[in-house]
């Protein structure tokens, strides 16, 4: 077996694993997580393709493609990050005193 | 078995036990330390597939900023106020149908992979034939830039769009503010000490990276990843405080990449079409679009990991 198909399969595998966490995850910030493993799972899988011809160097096209595709993951995750943080402030419970001045003494809220 | 595939054997068990136990940990702080790692470990994966640049771009911003961004996260939400999503379906049945079927999809992909020819020549001949007329060495930023610019103009809309989404979620109070908690670090602490040590490195391998990114690996989106961590740095340890999101130069940053860009695609109208860089000048012009964007992709990325104002100007 050659690297680039054995990277193929490591893809391969951390979509499930990725999948699971998706869909499995106990909070948002795991789901976060379980999509960004999908994300490079996928990444993996496709840039593995790009560098299976044992001799023509690494195909440039999905190298260029999977570079736009982290940025935008990492985008994706800033807004669900920012989503989940708004969502715990509407509905997280009051603290108990005590717990007062913690990270958020300074928000106006 | 030859030795450098028994390291990709090696690297390969270990990428997925570290992103199984990232996804399966407990703890949530333990889940993204292990996140992080994972990501290096495939950076150095894809430096063994021969594509340096993804490498970069992997380690800079799948590993270093996203691990950033869900440290901030989870510090801000807290062990015990974990969102539950999902608190009525914990039953052990649920789980293991969900892990089959994702086990099944893996399979597929697994089966599909390896049904492929190996002899698949892509489009390299076709890129190094239309990098040679542009002059640029580096083909990926050829693809990047000259002939899938369209793809990198959208990508930057998107990084702008997702920083609207981010700052839209602004309460009144505060909008136009400063983003996070105003950072206090010990002036004699490791923090702050790196604070002072790693910024100067950290600009010289960022201009490095997009003045070397025509000819080597490197380019806007590396080098603004690497400022863009220069800049936090440099917050987080207390030398410099969050900007407020209203002020006029920190927006010109933001779109200045974006608007060279869209300006260098309508010029292009007059010699050939919309996105048509004259081949006599495409370094030139790369390079100044490059530069432009390195600018806004460093301040839209850290202001992504700032995230929204929370307190006022």
């Amino acid at each position: 077996m050659t690297a680039p198909a054995l990277y193929g399969l490591c893809g391969a595998a951390l979509v499930g694993i990725g999948l699971y966490g998706l869909l499995a995850g106990a909070s948002a910030l795991r789901r976060i997580l379980g999509f960004n493993v999908v994300g490079s799972g996928i990444f993996l899988y496709f840039g593995s393709l790009a560098a299976r011809h044992p001799t023509l160097a690494v195909d440039p096209v999905p190298q260029a493609m999977i570079i736009t595709g982290i940025v935008v993951a990492l985008a994706g995750t800033a807004l669900a990050v920012a989503i989940a943080i708004r969502l715990h402030d509407e509905t997280a419970p009051a603290r108990p005193p005590g717990e007062a001045e913690d990270r958020d003494a300074c928000d106006p809220r | 078995m030859t030795a450098p595939l028994a390291f990709d054997v090696v690297l390969g068990v270990l990428l997925l036990g570290v992103g199984l136990a990232a996804v399966l940990a407990r703890d949530q702080f333990a889940a993204i330390t292990l996140f992080i790692v994972y990501g290096l470990f495939v950076a150095i994966a894809w430096v063994r597939l021969d594509a340096v640049d993804v490498a970069l771009a992997e380690a800079a911003i799948g590993a270093g900023l996203s691990g950033v961004l869900l440290l901030r996260a989870a510090g801000h939400l807290g062990h015990r106020h974990e969102i539950a999503t999902s608190p009525s379906d914990d039953s052990l049945w649920r789980r293991l149908g969900t892990a089959t079927l994702c086990a099944a999809l893996a399979g597929m992909l697994a089966l599909l992979s390896l049904s492929l020819p190996d002899e698949i020549a892509g489009l390299r001949e076709a890129v190094d034939a239309g990098s040679a007329e542009t002059g640029l060495r580096n083909p990926v930023t050829a693809v990047l830039l000259d002939f899938r610019g369209y793809d990198t103009l959208l990508e930057t809309v998107v990084l702008f769009a997702a920083l609207i989404g981010v700052w839209s979620l602004t309460p009144d109070q505060v909008w136009g503010g400063r983003p996070g908690l105003k950072e206090h670090a010990r002036p004699d602490g490791v923090l702050a000490s790196f604070g002072r040590l790693l910024p100067p490195i950290g600009l010289m391998i960022g201009v490095y990276l997009v003045w070397t990114g025509a000819d080597e690996p490197g380019g806007a989106f590396q080098a603004g990843t690497v400022l863009a961590a220069v800049w936090m740095l440099a917050i987080m340890a207390g030398l410099a405080d969050a900007p407020p999101v209203s002020r006029v130069r920190l927006r010109l940053a933001v779109v200045v990449g974006p608007l060279l860009f869209v300006a260098v695609a309508v010029v292009g109208i007059l010699v050939g079409g919309f996105l048509v860089i004259p081949t006599a000048h495409t370094k030139t012009i790369i390079l100044a679009i490059e530069t432009g964007l390195t600018l806004s992709i460093a301040a839209t990325l850290a202001l992504l990991v700032m995230g929204r104002p929370r307190r006022p100007a």
